[in-house]
This record gives structure tokens, sequence and C-alpha cells, in this order.
């Protein structure tokens, strides 16, 4: 039962995945129009309050929003100004008082858009909290991967990189199992999150083990910051032992993708090649991520609710 | 749909008489059975023949999923009669709805598959049940947005003529008075809209 916010997709069960993805299926047709528009939420206000810079999903949200005819306010307050947390729930409260319909959010911290939500009225939308979740790149990965295959069920899915600080690999991970899929993550053991096979996915460190018979393989964004010390040796040697190329990719079926969130590092997760070529799919990526958007905001956005909680 | 039926039960036959406040939960009525469908369509594609004589830039264009089966059946119909082939569209109103913001739950989104331009052509679409117009206003809204037919004109297999729109029918397979209370449903063979059809007046909130 799809409730007022869309926070992570630990909360959704499988009727409410598959009812997202069918409508997102609905809402593709209305992309290829040559008028881009229908009239779902005229007279409504979608808020994207991004408290960390994100160009692709803000804008990706915008054009979700305007295709379904809302009006969409883009609210960027300067990290700067607001470190403490009480400022954030001012900054929500104040809008809160313009009355939007949604409130879509993206901040750097887990758990933030969850204590917004607590204080508002409008439903609440996460665009992505820290290393929690980013629950609408996992639903345009799902919705990818089902258009490509065909079926969710029974597939073999390999997420790998930086599976420690991605909330992109969170939101997968729970999204494909909860559709029946096999998850491995290959990352190099400095990168793998203790106890994450208690969700149910099995981990490895070599890559080659872990795309073994793949249908799917998921580069994930490595940050710059963290290829150099801490956690790997080098760009170099990660490229080198993480880094997907054809090469690597034979060991993954013959008609598997490669999926990546972008921006792609290229050299990096993946050769030159891979990243502007078939298997991989990543532009087809973005494109189902203003009609998974678009579905989204049409079942959360702007439907009558129960009175405002407490803050 | 109920096995015991066949396409020589005379409609409106079950049960025999309609209640003043309408049917009692569980109880349904069958009020046009796949041959009077198929009689009716056959009539609907002569009078649409009829009325755009000398015009071969028809675009049937079905509202579904009632409309679906329908639109294709009146489409074999004008082939068969006329040797006209003309391209069957799938349009879904649901985006377009007015009552949207009412409802606290989504409607599912149906398909939409527009083969074909509706710029300058007579689009007539196909809807099952007709009742307050507020579907084919939603419609027409939706069919304005692929562009700029020279005319539209609707189908309707049943019209129950509760009209909140100025809104007509141009053909109409059958006329059924009905109460608010109701429901009409087109189904087919087993839950789908697969034939035998036929059209069943339910109660609002009884298992259809």
């Amino acid at each position: 039962m799809i409730g007022r916010d869309l926070l992570g997709i630990e909360d959704l069960d499988r009727a409410d995945l598959e009812r997202i993805l069918e409508t997102a299926e609905r809402m593709q047709e209305v992309g290829t129009r040559e008028v881009k528009k229908v009239p779902t939420l005229r007279g409504r206000t979608i808020v994207n309050l991004f408290f960390e810079p994100s160009t692709r999903t803000r804008t990706s949200f915008e054009i979700a929003g305007k295709r379904l005819s809302a009006d969409v306010v883009n609210f960027s307050p300067t990290s700067s100004s607001l470190t403490k947390d009480e400022s954030i729930l001012d900054t929500a409260r104040t809008l809160d008082a313009m009355a939007p319909d949604a409130v879509v959010v993206r901040h750097k911290v887990a758990g933030v858009p969850k204590r917004i939500a607590d204080a508002l009225a409008a439903p609440v939308i996460n665009a992505g909290d820290g290393a929690h979740e980013h629950p609408t790149q996992a639903l345009l990965d799902l919705l990818t991967v089902y258009q490509e295959k065909g079926r969710i069920d029974g597939l073999s899915v390999t997420i790998v990189g930086d599976v420690l600080h991605s909330r992109v690999a969170r939101s997968n991970i729970y999204g494909f199992l909860k559709l029946g899929a096999e998850v491995r993550i290959a990352a190099p053991p400095t990168l793998i999150p203790p106890a994450i096979e208690t969700l149910g996915v099995k981990a490895f460190t070599s890559l080659r083990e872990a795309i073994d018979g793949a249908d799917v393989v998921m580069a994930l964004r490595i940050q710059r910051e963290r290829l150099d010390g801490a956690y790997v040796p080098s760009i170099r040697e990660y490229s080198a032992t993480f880094g997907l190329d054809r090469t690597k990719l034979r060991f993954a079926k013959d008609d598997a993708i490669v999926m990546h969130p972008g921006p792609v590092n290229r050299g990096v997760e993946l050769s030159h090649d891979l990243a502007d070529h078939r298997p991989s799919v990543i532009l087809d990526q973005v494109r189902n991520g203003v009609a998974l958007r678009m579905a989204v905001l049409y079942l959360f956005a702007g439907r009558p609710l129960a009175p405002a909680r407490e803050g | 749909m109920p096995n015991s039926h066949t396409p020589t039960d005379s409609p409106s036959t079950r049960p025999a008489a309609q209640p003043r406040d309408g049917l009692r939960s569980g109880e349904e009525r069958v009020v046009l059975d796949d041959t009077a469908i198929r009689r009716a369509l056959i009539r609907i594609a002569h009078e649409v023949l009829e009325r755009n004589e000398g015009q071969n830039r028809l675009y049937l264009v079905a509202i579904p999923n009632g409309g679906v089966p329908l639109a294709r059946q009146l489409a074999e119909n004008l082939r068969g009669i006329s040797g006209l082939e003309l391209p069957v569209g799938i349009l879904d109103t649901t985006l377009y709805r007015d009552d949207l913001t009412l409802r606290g739950e989504r409607p599912p989104l149906r398909r939409t598959e527009m083969p074909s331009a509706v710029d300058g052509r007579i689009v007539i679409l196909v809807d099952d049940v007709a009742n307050t117009g507020r579907t084919i206003r939603a419609a027409m809204d939706a069919l304005m947005d692929f562009g700029r037919p020279s005319g539209v004109q609707v189908v309707a297999l049943v019209d129950r003529g509760h009209r909140e729109l100025p809104i007509r029918i141009d053909y109409v397979g059958k006329n059924i008075p009905t109460h608010a209370r109701e429901l009409v449903i087109l189904r087919g063979h087993e839950g789908s809209l697969e034939p035998p059809l036929e059209v069943v007046v339910v109660p609002k909130g009884g298992d259809a």
C-alpha cells in the first residue's frame, strides 16, 4: 500500500514496486508525443529542496513535474547557511507554509528526508540521503532492467564498486531482492559494508566470481576522494581490479547489460568504450528517469491527505 | 462470465424485473449478449459509413479498456462492408480526468497507442458505456493534445443517459436506463475482453 511519502525502497512491498513500474511504463508514452505535457497536476506545486547539489536528479524531477503540468520550484539552500539540524527543519517548515503538494528532498545526511517528512504536511519524496537510500534511482534501474529483460524475477544482478557509501546500491539491493532477483556485490574489502549479507546478498572481493553468469552488471560511481588513501590504494589499482571493460564482461552472460547511475568516471568504473556503447544502457536509464519520476509524482503528489501530523 | 450463458439467451431475462432502488447486492442482469453486441456493431458500422459518405480519412480511437475490442470489431466490420482500412488507436483518459484531486488513491493508467496522426482526420471515439459524459470530455482534451482532427464523433455501445456535460453520443448501441447506484460493465470470457462479450448491470460495490 503506497503511503504518504516515498522515503525508501525498504518501505515498499512487491505490489507497490510493480504499481510504480507499471505507471512509469504508461508515462513513457507521454514522452514520445510531440506535445509532451498532460494536465494531471495542473495548479499543483512541487518544491525541489536540494541541500546537496545535483543537476541531473533535480532536472529529471523538474522535467517530470512540468510534463504533468505542475509548477516546479527549485530551492537549493547553500550548505554553509544550513549546517544545524534546526535550520533544516526551519527551512522545510517555511516551505510547507507555502502549501506545496510535494517536496522532493536531497541531503548529504541519511535520515533528513524522514525528519522533514515528520515535520511537514506535504508528501516528501527522497531524492537521495547520505548513504541511506535513493529510491527513484533504484526504481528507474528496475524499470530499465525490466524493459531490457522482460522480467526481474530470477535474474542475476551484480553491483560493483563502493557499496559502503552508496545509497544507489542500498536502494537497488532492496528493490531487486523484493522483485525476486539474485543480487551479488563486488568491491574491495574496505568498501563492503559489514553485515551486508544479512540483507540477502552475496559479497565478493573477486569481480570475476561476482559477475559470473550475471544478467545485469551495475557499476557504482566512486568518489575521487576515496580513491587514494584509506579505501583504495590508487585509481589505477581500482580500475584494474574493479573497472569494467569488455574483457572482464566476458564472464557475465552473453546478453548481459551494463548500468551506471552516472556521472561515469570514464576509464575508472567503466572503460571509455563501455561508457558509450551497448551493452551499457546508461542513456536509457536517464530517459526512464523522467517517466519514472512522473509516475512517482502522479502516485504521491497532490492527493487529498489526512490533516497534517504533529511536527 | 457465467458459463451458463449462451448467445441465444434473450437479453434482460436475468432477473426479470429491476427493483425500484436498483439491483440488490450479488444480483446482475445481462442487457446485451454477444450476438446483440455484434449486431449493434454492424449497424453502427453502416451508420458511420452513411454519415461520413465519401470520407476516407476516418480514425477509430478506442477508450480503454472496454472500447478496445469494440473498436477492433468496428474496424473489421467497416473493412468487410466497404473495404476501408482504418487505423485503430487507443487513448487512455486517466491523466485528463476531472476527479483526480478528489480521490485518495490514484487510478491505474491504461495503455495509449496512437499509430497515426489525428490532424485532418475525423476521429471516431469508441467507448463501451457512456453516462455522465466526463470520460468523453477527457478523451476530447487528450485527443487535442495529439493534433487537430477535422471532426470528432462518438460511439458508445451502451448509453445510460445520466449526462452531466453537454456531450452528444453520435452512435449508440443501446440506450439502457439504469439506477445511479448500478454499474454497467462490458466483459468477456473469464475476466478478459475476449469474445464472447456481454454487457451486464451490477449493483455498485458488488463484485463485477
